[in-house]
């Protein structure tokens, strides 16, 4: 057996095991244990307040751990550090767009594309490499016109794009997109919809949350339904959609 | 022909789209706050003389190598400190205690160590205790943001204040250190006024160079991300804090190397010349001239010198009025600024 064959086999690119975390009294996430697989779509779904993205600000280190462990592409870690995401190729998307606002469309994407450690960094100029790269992302989401622009002057739209390009900058295994879909007009639900596709062939795991029912049935290979911080169901979508539970809690009927 | 009407027809473009026409008009107001403020400070030299103008070009200098300094963190960064005249004066007092030759023993006040180091080698220890100093309290700034930062920057503003005056077996407190030598290279000495004009002009150019690689840098680029949204940056595996930090202590040793000139140029130094008000007017420069634009920080020094300089001239203020005078013009200025034009003179970004 290879070394690191093992970790290879390991079906699943995220595992969560008994993870908690409260603000004040609040209970956002109890005691939550997940799985995510390797390769393809999971999606989160669940009512308002439900835990979604506070979990997926736990999985990237935004927000502190209160209990439990968090195991990411074999690495079984009590504090998740935001930093750390990229060696363990990790990258996200923020549930309310968080772009460089006062920075150019190009440099929200070259800032991705550049050298981390401090002293390195300082003598790095941008390289035809890296520019080659951008641009590429750029024509991509469809933004290389807007490359010269703040991205403070761009259309909602246009952010969500942007953000979801500097995401794929990362060239990362894991990506985490909370709310792609949300208030989207449909040409651009296309888009994301391809992008997230393509990622899909390249093998990357995809994992995002969503309110739209059909966008989650229609892409989604596996589905995590979350209630009140805690696990509702979790399997093949059209399995999990049909449980009576789920349709009591997400549809309320 | 042809021409015209393609002209005529961008031009009624520009009256329809108004993101085109203020843009015109910002480009305009670039072009128009550099030619005001270097006209006028080329006429303030025809009118007053070479030799007022090498003074006046010297405190420009020394203003513009802070205020550049400053807007590293306050424009690129986004940390707004008030506490910049405090490595100010540490560069300033290293150079002025290691470098004196005065024999304060004779004196009945406060007797203080002398050295009697030359200014190069007191320069660099200045700077670099600065650094030392600036990377200490860094360590301790890096918790907090926003307006909590300020107030702790203050709070480093007026302990560093506090100690120039009560230190005074080593700054001699309020009596300040005088007969500060001028520098001096082998046995030739920088006394010439236009010298060390010349001198200072030299390194408020290589402090520039110096921020323009920084900024232009990935790692300058990963400040301004810094400025926008720390967390996001983060999670993009930057360790910001480390960033903060540099960044930070580099534009302290800057502060203390213009410290270190100020101390030498005017051969005394002495605790008024480090309140807090100064920290308040260089934040100002720099607003004024625009954040995270070097050039708007020499033309916010430039500027600033001239108002502060030329109200001495102004025929019907008595000479005692000047000083709150021109403190009260700038505070207009600054009101009217934030009103009409919040990006500075020549920025881009807002604070």
């Amino acid at each position: 057996m290879r070394p690191g064959a093992e970790k290879i086999d390991d079906p699943f690119a995220i595992q969560t095991d008994d993870i908690s975390k409260h603000f004040g009294a609040v209970k956002a996430v109890r005691r939550l244990s997940i799985s995510i697989p390797k390769r393809g779509l999971t999606s989160i779904v669940g009512p308002n307040g439900s835990g979604k993205s506070t979990l997926v600000n736990l999985l990237s280190g935004v927000l502190p751990l209160d209990g439990g462990i968090v195991i990411i592409e074999g690495a079984s870690l009590k504090v998740v550090k935001a930093h750390e995401n990229p060696s363990h190729g990790l990258t996200r998307t923020f549930q309310e767009v968080r772009l460089f606002d006062q920075v150019s469309v190009w440099d929200n994407i070259m800032v991705v594309l550049t050298k981390r450690r401090l002293f390195p960094a300082m003598l790095e100029r941008v390289k035809p490499m890296q520019r080659d790269r951008a641009r590429g992302i750029l024509e991509n989401v469809g933004l290389w016109d807007k490359r010269d622009a703040l991205a403070e002057n761009l259309s909602y739209g246009q952010r969500k794009l942007l953000e979801i390009g500097r995401a794929m900058a990362m060239e990362a295994n894991i990506y985490l997109f909370d709310e792609p879909f949300a208030g989207l007009f449909p040409e651009m639900v296309v888009k994301v919809k391809e992008i997230l596709n393509r990622m899909r062939e390249q093998g990357d795991t995809i994992v995002f949350i969503s309110h739209n029912m059909d966008i989650v049935r229609e892409l989604s290979d596996h589905l995590i339904v979350l209630d009140s911080g805690s696990l509702l169901a979790e399997g093949d979508v059209d399995e999990v959609l049909s449980q009576p539970k789920v349709i009591k809690a997400y549809l309320g009927v | 022909m042809q021409a015209e009407t393609e002209h005529n027809r961008s031009f009624t473009q520009m009256v329809r789209n108004p993101q085109a026409l203020a843009a015109a008009a910002r480009s305009n107001v670039e072009l128009w706050a550099n030619l005001l403020i270097i006209g006028w400070a080329l006429g303030f030299m025809l009118w007053q003389g070479v030799g007022f103008a090498i003074t006046v070009g010297t405190v420009f200098a020394i203003w513009a190598i802070l205020s550049v300094s400053l807007n590293l963190v306050v424009g690129f960064t986004g940390l707004l400190s008030v506490g910049h005249v405090g490595f100010f004066g540490i560069g300033a007092y290293t150079v002025a205690i290691l470098t004196s030759r005065a024999e304060y023993e004779q004196l009945r006040t406060e007797a203080i160590p002398t050295f009697g180091w030359p200014f190069f080698a007191a320069l660099p220890l200045g700077v670099l205790l600065a650094g030392v100093i600036a990377v200490a309290v860094g360590v301790v700034f890096n918790r907090f943001r926003d307006d909590i930062y300020v107030l702790v920057s203050f709070g480093f503003a007026i302990i560093s204040f506090n100690v120039f005056l009560n230190w005074r077996g080593l700054t001699r407190g309020a009596f300040g250190i005088h007969e500060i030598p001028r520098p001096a290279v082998g046995g030739w000495v920088l006394d010439n006024e236009l010298a060390f004009l010349v001198f200072t002009l030299a390194v408020l150019g290589i402090i520039m160079l110096l921020s323009w690689l920084i900024v232009t840098s990935s790692f300058g680029r990963v400040l301004t991300a810094i400025r926008e949204d720390e967390q996001a940056v983060a999670v993009f595996g930057y360790r910001t804090t480390h960033y903060k930090l540099a960044v930070w202590t580099m534009s302290a040793m800057m502060a203390g190397l213009a410290g270190g000139l100020f101390a030498s140029w005017t051969r005394f130094v002495d605790p008024n010349s480090f309140i807090l008000l100064e920290s308040m007017l260089l934040v100002a420069i720099v607003i004024l001239g625009g954040l995270a634009t070097i050039w708007g920080s020499l033309l916010g020094a430039m500027a600033f010198v001239l108002l502060e300089e030329g109200m001495r001239f102004l025929p019907f203020l008595p000479e005692i009025h000047v000083g709150q005078a021109r403190l009260v013009v700038l505070g207009i200025l600054l009101v009217l600024l934030m009103l009409f034009r919040p990006q500075g003179l020549v920025g881009r970004y807002r604070l």
